[in-house]
């Protein structure tokens, strides 16, 4: 048992932090402080910086372009990113489509899709949910028929995160009905702007726009966008789950958060003295703390054992389950501590104008972020199906 | 023993859920909130109309004698509506100060109106720094001839933008965290120095930050005696506690029947959601946490019906309840609902809002835990 890093990890991690230092837009940085929404460019215009450094593809194999680090070398760097406070990174392209790409595709699809990515030129969104088909996936009903060198896609995605901005989506369609659900599913990449594609906003609790409804119809794909073979779409599906699900629990910006939330309890008055002096509340802010030191070792470990070559299994959906937990009790914690000062509604507009605030600064955020968080028990394969998972694959149940 | 209700409360309750299922349908709701007046005065003179405004005045004032059994279920009824019309800072705070601490002249004033429904009003007792203590008020009035003078900040004063006058809470003598030397003061808001920044809340419902920077307000506006507010204002804020609860559990009641049809009906590996016995369960247990909280509510509008001498504490004990089940139920419908509990057009997120912000109104579960260990 060694817990502590070498000295050339932390050399690195003052490489890192310096690097951040220096290179992180001071307007960025001010939005991000301050709780204004981040646009796309704000987004582009970071990952931009990382990818001229060699740190944006931080898990591809150094062949496609990625940094050869060590699993506790990209611990590092996850942890200073979010110390920083930096836009979270856009995860469609560069750890969903490109890991995907470089596995499954053939050379020339690598040579076409990857340099996009890794530059951040193309952005890419996630076709798999369907109005039928949330937590059991393989329903999904999307048809590609094929007609020469077209598959014809016709169907309804739902819950496109970002699909307003991106420029491609890559989809599972189903090219055959089978009596078993997963097969028949191919995993296919289409332009956004082929006629017959449809954005809809999908508007949130907190009045937000980061999902959308997309609509295709009548949509011609050619048939060099499929990736692997017809019929093979379910195991890339699997494949990309395993992923997706590795980094969910973000521990590294709950810890940022709960610092955060510590400090606001100083500040915040209450009666004659501070939020700090509230007993009741600062007990919880302390057990949230300490379950989250927990999933922070928890996922400490399974790096470790990443890092010997291990792969991500059920401990992946252990770390979702509990990194979400802990993000929607934080964001509670923080609603808990406003008061009624959770309650004003701050529109985008309101946020900027010159009027101020109400209440304290960063309070305008603060149930909008409650609100919306509901959603990371839900997406990703909902809580209930990491259970399902841990306890088929872990209890044998 | 009997809980049940009397033929006249019955028929209040039938009164109002034919209005709430009939007329007060979700899309009306939601068109209303975006109006800068954020409900509807058609509904509110319906609300007159029908008694509603008038039930927990005394017929010598001009109302019903509508007592917490009453007013339990109102706001029940209301509550499963979604119903964003003001009644609580209108007629259960401003109107039941009034009843309480005004002289025949001031009752006289306000009370027809209110029962009619041809005027707003509020009270701004809340400050940045007091959460949910009703004693800490840094907001002064110090008397200057025939007026006071007003000085101080009221924080996410509820109905505030569309009230006709305001009640301020403010202290006429002692510490910061006195009971004693607070007063209370009608006060016009068209008054010179008086200076309202008016939003909505994230429920839906309005609220104003209202500074007042050396404000003259006539003697004639102190409402009651001078510094021997605490009281009243306690009595008010439990009745109103009562009140909120009563909503927050018709909230409950119908997220519940909503989520239970929703897991009905929606599909997923072949059956419905509502044959997945993980999630019987869970809500099973959103089922008792509601039966748990009306028990709580019944038993604390008996005890203020009683006045009994263990009321402030059974009201803290149903608040405590309320916050805890609130944030169950409410979280729990949304997650059995999958992505459609997020989304703007589902009326389930709306009424989720409402509970969410209900658990802190009056006192979230912390303070209310920590008022029933005192008592």
């Amino acid at each position: 048992m060694n817990l502590s890093f070498s000295e050339e990890d932390l050399k690195f991690q003052d490489e890192v932090r310096s690097f951040i230092a220096e290179n992180y837009p001071a307007d960025i940085k001010n939005k991000m402080d301050n709780g204004i929404p981040v646009s796309k460019d704000d987004i582009q215009t970071w990952q931009k910086i990382l990818s001229k450094k060699g740190w944006f593809a931080v898990n591809w194999p150094e062949e496609y372009g990625g940094t050869g680090w060590t699993i506790t070398q990209k611990h590092i760097f996850q942890n200073e990113l979010a110390n920083a406070n930096t836009p979270t990174l856009v995860p469609f392209g560069v750890s969903m489509c490109g890991p995907v790409v470089y596995t499954f595709g053939t050379q020339e699809q690598k040579d076409r899709f990857l340099p996009g990515i890794i530059n951040n030129d193309v952005w890419w969104c996630q076709g798999y949910s369907e109005p039928g088909s949330g937590s059991d996936l393989a329903s999904l009903k999307t048809k590609a028929v094929k007609d020469g060198d077209h598959y014809i896609v016709n169907g309804t995605k739902t819950w496109t995160t970002m699909a307003q901005h991106a420029d491609w989506i890559f989809c599972l369609v189903r090219t055959e009905t089978t009596d078993i659900k997963q097969q028949g599913i191919s995993f296919l990449l289409i332009d956004m702007n082929t006629p017959g594609v449809e954005v809809k906003p999908i508007i949130t609790i907190d009045g937000s726009h980061e999902v959308n409804m997309v609509y295709l119809d009548n949509v011609k794909v050619p048939v060099e966008n499929l990736i692997g073979e017809e019929g093979a779409g379910w195991n890339i599906a699997k494949f990309l789950l395993a992923h997706e699900r590795t980094g969910i629990g973000g521990i590294p910006a709950l810890k940022r958060e709960i610092r955060r939330l510590r400090e606001i309890t100083s500040e915040l008055p209450l009666g004659e003295g501070f939020l700090k002096d509230d007993e009741l509340f600062m007990d919880k802010l302390n057990k949230l703390e300490i379950d989250l030191l927990a999933a922070e070792y928890s996922e400490l470990r399974t790096l470790a054992a990443m890092s010997k070559g291990g792969h991500p299994g059920p401990e992946s959906s252990i770390l979702k389950i509990k990194g979400t937990d802990l993000q929607q009790g934080l964001s509670d914690l923080f609603v808990e501590a406003l008061g009624y000062y959770a309650h004003p509604f701050m529109s985008e507009d309101d946020l900027i104008s010159n009027e101020g605030r109400i209440g304290p600064d960063f309070a305008a955020n603060v149930m909008p972020h409650y609100l919306n968080y509901r959603k990371v028990s839900i997406y990703g394969g909902s809580n209930e199906i990491q259970r399902n998972v841990i306890a088929k694959a872990v209890l044998g149940i | 023993m009997d809980f049940s209700l009397s033929e006249e409360q019955q028929l209040l309750k039938d009164s109002i859920t034919t209005f709430v299922d009939k007329d007060y349908l979700f899309d009306v709701r939601q068109n209303n909130i975006k109006t800068e007046l954020g409900y509807s005065s058609d509904f509110w003179k319906t609300f007159a109309d029908l008694g509603w405004l008038g039930m927990p005045f005394s017929d010598a004032d001009g109302g019903y004698n509508g007592g917490p059994i009453d007013l339990m279920v109102i706001m029940e009824s209301l509550g499963r509506g979604l119903v964003v019309e003001p009644y609580i800072p209108n007629v259960v705070l401003a109107g039941g100060l009034v009843s309480r601490l005004g002289s025949e002249e001031q009752k006289q004033e306000f009370l027809p109106k209110i029962i009619s429904g041809e005027i707003q009003m509020s009270v701004a007792f809340s400050e940045p720094q007091s959460r949910f203590d009703l004693n800490d008020v840094i907001t002064s009035a110090k008397k200057d001839g025939e007026n006071y003078i007003l000085d101080g900040y009221k924080a996410v004063v509820m109905n505030g933008p569309s009230s006709n006058n305001i009640i301020v809470v403010a202290r006429t003598s002692g510490n910061q965290l006195d009971k004693e030397g607070l007063s209370l003061f009608i006060v016009d808001p068209s008054l010179k120095g008086v200076s309202l920044r008016n939003y909505s809340n994230v429920d839906g419902s309005k609220a104003s930050e209202i500074t007042l920077e050396n404000v003259s307000t006539p003697a004639t506006s102190l409402l009651g005696s001078e510094g021997n507010a605490f009281s009243a204002l306690e009595e008010v804020i439990d009745l109103a506690t009562l009140a909120i609860s009563a909503e927050a559990l018709g909230i409950m009641e119908k997220m519940n029947e909503i989520t239970l049809e929703y897991t009905k009906t929606r599909e997923q590996f072949g059956e419905t959601l509502s044959s997945f016995q993980a999630l019987q369960h869970r809500m099973v247990d959103t089922f008792m946490a509601y039966e748990q909280t009306k028990s709580l509510l019944l038993m604390c509008a008996a005890k203020l019906t009683d006045k009994s001498d263990d009321a402030k504490k059974a009201v803290s004990a149903l608040k405590y309840q309320v916050g805890i089940a609130a944030k169950h139920v409410g979280e729990e419908s949304v997650q059995l609902h999958g992505g459609m509990g997020v989304t703007e057009e589902t009326n389930i997120g709306h009424y989720f809002k409402r509970l969410t912000t209900i658990r802190a109104i009056f006192g979230n579960t912390d303070y209310h835990l920590k008022r029933y260990s005192a008592l």
